[in-house]
């Protein structure tokens, strides 16, 4: 038996359940995002309409299907990320918005139940309940004046929601006498494990015959899971300032991007040279190509575990990971580069009398430059994801440590500054090596 | 013994099925110092072939070949070189492209910049000295080619196809300035094309080959290259013996492709 867990069956259809459902919540949020996006379309085509397009462009008559007709149109890239800022902010009651979901139940609201005594007696009791926010100051409930009859009033105070349990007939007389049943709420009969909604809440009666009150969530995100942008901004001007435990926010950045760019250069050092010998000599080409090809479709990630048992969660180990990320790549870009030489240029040099040196440093190494620097950026990119999860594993210092390390306190506003600091360096390594690749090889893809 | 000397070479290659392919049998040319020699001949001939040997690229199978008494055995300055396209060091400026071959004899600077100028006033390229090679026009390219290979003072020039690659009128331009070069500078040309009117109008003497295997079919003495020089190349497609030469060689080679067909349906 491949699947030696007998529940095999139930565990994998429950996750193929779960997952359905995710992906049907994924679906209403993008095709609301999707709505904002045509409700914007349309409101652009009617500004658009009587202005005129200029350019040799404008005068296409077949638009669909011409790629070099698709321009992305930069009104809609902005408005695009000012949505999902605004349906970030509604749904996460933000202060920057004049208004916002239907937030989560705050305020004192009351409920009454029915009960009947071991007599068969029938009397009615009244829960008051205050929902505030945590650390929200508010008057506590007072406990209620006696009342006439056996059901007594109860008081309960609840946080944002966070329910609680309430056992009513508690402080009821006779209420822990055999046979002393509740049997409605807000004049609803109930039995065990039915939910009745009441103002501001759910109640839920348990079969050991409490309340479980659970205030009314609302629509909006709790904080822990999605704090509100305005929260995340002061977040990061607080870790601008003040840093987080003990290591500045640009101090942990600027060790991300020394381990990248030592690995990068390491791996550079290394990958580049041996790529021209695998390109350049037989032996060496078949002597390493096991070992490449095998290398280099394993991911980074899975070799944390023994980079951790050889280096220990010092430098090195992380340093050794960036590495092994960058040499594979780099290696193949250099051999790559090697064999796409065209012989022409080969046999040019020859003829103008160029020896197998000169070969090397005027045509091979410059002619590989734009495979090379292919694979420089693409080995970037992998470096900078690498060393994130590689913090994540362990460090003391790092963009990737900061954000596991505030995760284990459920800091959810330093999380979401992390990633997008590490998005945004991600991007700029990106725009940088583009810019630089621009600058050092202007005749690349036009030989 | 002067001039480029080819004897009695055969090309034969080993397929990886085992079989065999004789791309060249029996090749004997003797070609005079400052001679223009066009090679012409349906695809699979082996004139590529033939000059790879003659650059020292490939390594002949049989026989030999000398130029000015020195045996062949590897590429060499003194066996200049142009392609048809992208053999240009696009990293290179074309004054750098111009002067790769002196500077790597470390030429001093300005007996270098005084040559690499000369040249480039010939092909008409004076303007586009600093310009990066993937600026220039198809044609403009093909002159820092030529440029290039007369840079290096090669004794023999061996083109394999120059013009391929252009449109007809920068074609017929490059004719002219392949044909004014000869003139000035007096080298051995050997050019290959797969055009019979270039053929003609490019060679003292032209050879037509013949395929399977590569052999020299015919030989031809020619007027039209001498006529050609500082001539417009039109009137001298209008000379009779011109269009008579040509609509021969036409059908020769129409001949030989409709063999090539006929065996290769019957196969």
């Amino acid at each position: 038996m491949f699947f030696t867990s007998e529940d095999f069956i139930s565990e994998f259809g429950f996750a193929i359940t779960t997952s359905l459902w995710m992906i049907v919540g994924i679906a209403g949020i993008f095709a609301i995002y999707l709505v904002f996006s045509a409700a914007f379309a349309f409101i652009y085509s009617l500004y658009a309409k009587g202005k005129e397009a200029k350019g040799f462009g404008s005068l296409k008559t077949v638009t669909f299907g011409d790629e070099s007709a698709v321009v992305a149109n930069r009104i809609a890239s902005v408005l695009g990320v000012v949505t999902l800022f605004f349906l970030w902010g509604l749904a996460t009651e933000s202060k920057l918005l004049p208004f916002s979901l239907p937030g989560p139940f705050n305020g004192t609201s009351q409920f009454e139940y029915t009960a009947k005594n071991a007599a068969g007696e029938i009397d009615k009791g009244t829960v008051t309940f205050r929902v505030s926010k945590q650390g929200e100051e508010v008057e506590k409930l007072e406990a209620p004046a006696t009342s006439e009859g056996f059901a007594k009033d109860d008081v309960l105070m609840l946080l944002e929601r966070r329910s609680k349990i309430l056992k009513a007939q508690n402080n009821d007389e006779g209420g822990k006498n055999e046979g002393y049943t509740i049997t409605e709420i807000n004049g609803q009969p109930i039995k065990a494990d039915d939910v009745v909604t009441v103002e501001g809440a759910d109640v839920l009666f348990t079969k050991r015959g409490s309340f479980s009150v659970r205030p009314a969530e609302g629509m909006t995100m709790e904080a822990l899971f999605l704090p509100p942008p305005e929260k995340v901004w002061s977040t990061f001007i607080q870790l601008h300032n003040e840093g987080y435990q003990g290591v500045s926010l640009w101090e942990n950045v600027f060790w991300s991007l020394a381990r990248v760019v030592i690995g990068f250069a390491l791996g550079c050092l290394f990958g580049i040279p041996l790529g021209y010998a695998m390109g350049l000599t037989g032996w060496l080409r078949g002597w390493f190509d096991p070992i490449v090809e095998f290398m280099r479709p394993v991911p980074p990630l899975a070799l944390i575990p023994l980079i951790i048992i050889w280096f220990g969660i010092g430098e090195q180990g992380k340093i050794s990971l960036l590495f092994l990320a960058a040499l594979w790549i780099m290696t193949i870009a250099a051999r790559s580069g090697v064999s796409g030489v065209n012989i022409s240029k080969v046999h040019a040099a020859y003829s103008l009398g160029a020896s197998k040196r000169q070969i090397l440093t005027r045509v091979i190494i410059p002619n590989s430059l734009p495979d090379i620097f292919t694979g420089a950026r693409v080995a970037m990119g992998v470096c900078w994801g690498t060393v994130v999860a590689a913090e994540l594993v362990a460090a003391e210092k790092g963009v990737g440590k900061m954000i596991i390390a505030a995760s284990k306190f459920q800091l959810t506003d330093i999380v979401i500054v992390g990633i997008i600091i590490i998005g945004i360096i991600g991007f700029g390594i990106e725009v940088l090596m583009r810019i630089i690749e621009k600058r050092l090889i202007p005749w690349k893809g036009r030989g | 013994m002067s001039g480029l000397i080819i004897d009695d070479i055969s090309m034969t290659f080993e397929l990886p099925d085992g079989g065999k392919v004789e791309a060249l049998k029996n090749i004997n040319l003797n070609i005079k110092e400052g001679e223009l020699l066009s090679v012409l001949g349906p695809s699979g001939c082996g004139k590529t072939t033939l000059l790879n040997i003659c650059a020292g690229f490939l390594a002949q199978s049989e026989g030999q070949l000398s130029l000015n008494g020195d045996l062949v055995t590897g590429p060499s300055p003194k066996r200049g070189m142009v392609f048809q396209k992208g053999a240009l060091f696009e990293w290179m400026s074309v004054r750098k492209n111009v002067s790769f071959g002196p500077e790597l004899k470390g030429m001093p600077k300005a007996e270098m910049n005084e040559i690499v100028d000369h040249l480039l006033d010939v092909v008409g390229l004076q303007d586009f000295k600093e310009k990066a090679i993937y600026e220039l026009s198809g044609g403009m390219q093909q002159r820092v080619a030529l440029a290039r290979c007369l840079a290096n003072e090669p004794d023999v020039i061996l083109m394999d196809e120059p013009l391929g690659a252009l449109d007809a009128l920068t074609r017929e331009k490059m004719q002219g300035l392949v044909l004014k070069l000869w003139k000035e500078t007096g080298k051995t040309i050997i050019l290959i094309t797969h055009s019979v009117e270039e053929a003609l109008l490019l060679g003292e003497r032209l050879i037509v080959m013949a395929p399977r295997p590569g052999r020299i079919h015919k030989e031809y003495n020619l007027p039209f290259a001498e006529m050609g020089v500082g001539a417009d190349l039109r009137e001298v497609k209008k000379h009779k013996k011109f269009g008579t030469t040509r609509d021969e060689i036409l059908s020769m080679i129409w001949d030989m492709e409709e063999e090539i067909m006929g065996r290769t349906e019957s196969a």
